[in-house]
């Protein structure tokens, strides 16, 4: 038993071990509770799929060397941006979702493009720099959704008509295009397997650009810089390059993101959910210098099951009004917590 | 009267992880002597010191066997503070001062003269308020005794290197009970009119009674002010000798003579040897502590070309510097065409290729696997070991079966001991990282090699391995090698030719058969002095 413990953490590292314990935990808790154990397997799987690509976007970042990406939410915003614009034209069903995709890459090139040019002149502070350059794009972009001329009428607010709105609903337009893309009824439930599918294609073309001549480079300059160097590497370039890869997964995560969940949201919607994303690759396993693409399905299948479980169960243990509200709080950023201090990995 | 000893030591001995680093020192210091303890880098000088200073590192390693007798006592030195406590001081090589404070603030630190004020006499002691004016006074003797007029009120940043220097020895000297003073390198870091100052204040303070202890590098110093001499070699004390007796000659010849092994290879015809494969002039390196100054050297094809001197000299800068690590000036031709210099892509792609003295910082990708440590460079800049993408040319993937093959290869040829070619780096051992460094380098099928501290912090087995693959390369693949070295007998051991670099030029190039003297004196940066002597 011991042996089998000892081995388990070396092979999965303490994050992995404890987070299965507590999920396991939980789950026991629901079948005494009575809860319904497909709902909450079904429900985990949606929060799964939704929140996956903004997990894959952490991995780039790492690997090229500009450590976790806390400026995450600069990619999420021109996600937005692409998204309303794919409402502004009108466009509904799959194509608004791949438009929207396609509006977002270069928006995304380019905000990625200014912001490796900061990361390159702070090299070793990339990661407080990016929390606060995360912050400050949110909130200046909170004066840019006010002031674009977004006309169409189910977006910019009622009275007046300028300014969009703070939450702006999908229903109607690309409302789950991806998750229902399939239908597959279990329990009679809809499972998200379009979307399942879609975060696996990102997978595996990240695999593969990880496998090429630029990943390998890449995965140089991360690892050591001087060995780059004298490699005849161009660090900077590499580090850009991963920026920019990031920054686009970013954006078409919230759009992922916000076809599942049904609405975008504006304003400080952006602002905490780099957080998120760290916090499941870190429980995956990966550190601030290592990260692969086992590290990131691992970690968002344990972080969102956790989440999504521990709701309804403190919900039953506690009925009383507010306070099953505070302890959910006190659980997600306590697991984002653990997570941050697993950021220089099992040592 | 005969003056008393302050410091005996009695067949001291000391390991590391098994390897012997000293093998039974025995000195003594007497009041008032100045006592000089010369040698090559890693003689043991410093690991005496670590000792006689109680350095945890001594005692973390398992301490030390022998006896220490102070002031005719016999002492445990466990930490600094026991050294401090019997009078043993301490001027390291690397200022240990706060650039912020002042001169007098960085002597008295944490030995502050205080007096009571209002608050203190109700709160405490550590209230008490600092006496500036008694401070300033200590602190201004103490820089008298030692013949500096400056102003004590200056802060630290901003003085000339040689003044942190009078004011780290200031320091010590103002704590009362000092008996012996050790001086680490002091004028490594000084120009010759500092040094020359500071030579003066030591003897200042060796009149006063205070024993000195001295390491150095620099043999004139040694002869200047020394009473007596004592050589280090390989943790060995090789012989002690009063001034007198003492010349530069046999210092040099002390500190340097070792039995040479020579590996047996066939020498060449020497026609063959007169193509010169790189002509270096004017070379100057901007590389921290290893700084190049207008080094002039020829390469000969199929030569294996040893680099040599002391630590800091510049030996390490010439490879760098070429290579376009650090920023260089001057010229270097390569097969007749002129190198690019600071593009270390113009280098490799030129077929140079190096393996860098600093294998954990510069060498590897310690979190990736040995195959791809092995063929990065080689896939980055010659494009090999790559496949296109599902027949697309600008898709360039990683050709994993190539890659597995040619490391499988390698970890065969170079026998790299390890558990497969995904291991990480960062797993291996000293010996069979740098042979990863080398697999690498090979990879890059240079024609002309530098190899630099192939052998530091590997074992002695695995040191004997690396040099014949050098050997090997050298013979078989017709490999031209150049390898810088701060072990001399290593050197000596496989290359046709060793420069000698001092003070970031090159003193001369010596054959490996030429007398200890001459690689002593060259190394010293004496090497003119012999030929005034003979002439």
């Amino acid at each position: 038993m011991k042996n089998l413990w000892k081995k388990s953490i070396e092979r999965y590292g303490y994050p992995k071990v404890y987070i299965t314990i507590f999920l396991i935990l939980l789950l026991i808790i629901a079948v005494i509770q009575k809860q319904s154990i497909p709902d909450l397997l079904i429900d985990s799987l949606i929060r799964i799929g939704m929140n996956s690509i903004l997990v894959l976007a952490m991995v780039p970042g790492i690997v090229s060397g500009t450590g976790l990406n806390f400026a995450l939410s600069i990619g999420i915003l021109c996600g937005i941006l692409a998204g309303c614009i794919a409402i502004e034209m009108r466009l509904v069903g799959l194509t608004a979702f791949l438009v929207a995709v396609l509006i977002n890459i270069p928006l995304a090139v380019v905000a990625g493009y200014l912001y490796g040019l900061l990361l390159n002149r702070v090299k070793g502070d990339e990661m407080t720099v990016g929390t606060y350059m995360g912050f400050s794009m949110v909130s200046l972009m909170s004066i840019g959704w006010l002031v674009l001329p977004f006309k169409n009428p189910d977006m910019v607010w009622a009275i007046g008509g300028r300014g969009l709105r703070v939450t702006i609903t999908l229903v109607d337009k690309y409302d789950k295009v991806l998750d229902h893309l399939i239908k597959f009824k279990v329990f009679d439930r809809n499972l998200p397997i379009g979307t399942l599918i879609f975060f696996g294609i990102c997978c595996l073309l990240m695999w593969l650009f990880l496998r090429s001549k630029t990943g390998a480079a890449m995965i140089a300059a991360g690892d050591n810089q001087k060995f780059a160097e004298a490699s005849g590497i161009n660090v900077n370039k590499q580090r850009m390059i991963g920026v920019i890869i990031s920054m686009i997964l970013g954006g078409i995560g919230i759009i992922v993101y916000a076809q599942s969940y049904g609405f975008f949201q504006l304003y400080q919607g952006p602002l905490m959910m780099p957080f998120v994303a760290i916090s499941a690759i870190l429980i995956g396993g990966a550190t601030a210098k290592k990260a692969s693409i086992g590290n990131v399905i691992s970690g968002v299948i344990l972080f969102q099951a956790l989440l999504t479980i521990s709701l309804p169960v403190i919900n039953k243990m506690m009925p009383e009004g507010n306070l099953s509200e505070v302890i959910r709080i006190i659980v997600s950023n306590g697991v984002i917590l653990y997570a941050l201090t697993k950021m220089g990995g099992n040592e | 009267m005969e003056a008393k000893n302050v410091i005996e030591l009695k067949n001291i001995e000391k390991e590391y992880f098994g390897n012997k680093v000293l093998k039974g020192v025995n000195m003594t210091v007497k009041e008032g002597e100045i006592h000089a303890l010369v040698g090559e880098n890693g003689a043991g000088k410093s690991t005496l010191m670590n000792i006689i200073f109680g350095m945890p590192v001594i005692h973390s390693t398992g301490g030390y066997s022998g006896e220490i007798i102070f002031n005719s006592e016999a002492v445990e030195i466990k930490t600094p503070k026991d050294a401090m406590d019997l009078g043993i001081g301490m001027v390291h090589q690397e200022f240990m001062l706060l650039p912020g404070f002042t001169i007098t603030e960085n002597i008295k630190l944490n030995r502050e003269i205080t007096k009571h004020n209002p608050v203190s006499r109700f709160l405490g002691p550590a209230l008490k308020s600092l006496d500036v004016s008694a401070m300033r006074k200590d602190a201004q003797d103490a820089l008298k005794k030692l013949g500096m007029n400056v102003d004590d009120w200056l802060p630290i940043a901003g003085l000339p290197v040689g003044y942190m220097q009078f004011v780290e020895i200031a320091r010590e000297i103002d704590k009362k009970n000092i008996k012996l003073l050790v001086f680490d390198e002091p004028t490594a870091v000084l120009a010759e009119s500092e040094a020359d100052k500071l030579l003066d204040a030591m003897k200042k303070l060796a009149d006063r009674g205070i024993a000195i202890l001295f390491i150095t590098h620099r043999l004139d110093e040694v002869l200047k002010i020394a009473d007596n001499i004592t050589v280090l070699r390989d943790g060995e004390q090789v012989g002690q000798i009063k001034n007198e007796d003492a010349t530069i000659t046999n210092i040099a010849q002390m500190m340097v003579g070792r039995k040479v092994e020579r590996i047996e290879r066939n020498t060449r015809t020497s026609e063959e040897k007169e193509e010169v494969i790189m002509s270096i002039r004017d070379l100057c390196v901007d590389m921290p502590g290893e700084m190049v100054h207008n080094v002039n050297l020829d390469i000969k094809r199929g030569e294996i070309l040893g680099i040599g001197g002391l630590a800091g000299q510049g030996k390490i800068g010439i490879a760098n510097g070429i290579m376009g690590l650090y920023s260089a000036t001057g010229e270097v031709i390569m097969n007749g065409k002129k190198l690019k210099l600071n593009d270390p892509r113009e280098s490799i792609e030129n077929r140079l290729a190096f393996v860098s003295e600093d294998r954990r910082g510069v060498g590897l990708l310690l979190d990736n696997s040995i195959e791809l440590n092995i063929v990065m460079t080689s896939m980055q800049i010659q494009s090999k070991f790559l496949k296109p993408f599902l027949g697309a040319k600008f898709l360039l993937m990683q050709d994993h079966k190539a890659i597995r093959a040619w490391a499988e290869k390698m970890i065969k040829e170079l026998d790299i001991r390890c558990t497969g070619p995904t291991q990480y780096t960062r797993r291996l051992s000293g010996g069979n990282q740098q042979k990863v460094c080398i697999a690498r380098a090979l990879t890059l099928e240079p024609e002309l090699l530098f190899v630099s501290e192939p052998t530091r912090g590997i074992d002695i087995g695995a040191k004997k391995l690396v040099l014949d693959l050098l050997v090997k390369l050298n013979q078989e693949l017709g490999m031209t090698i150049v390898m810088t070295s701060s072990e001399l007998g290593e050197l000596r051991s496989i290359c046709d030719r060793i420069a000698i670099v001092y003070n970031g030029k090159v003193q001369g190039v010596l054959s490996p058969k030429d007398s200890d003297v001459d690689f002593g004196l060259m190394m010293a940066g004496k090497y003119d002095l012999l030929s005034k002597e003979v002439m």
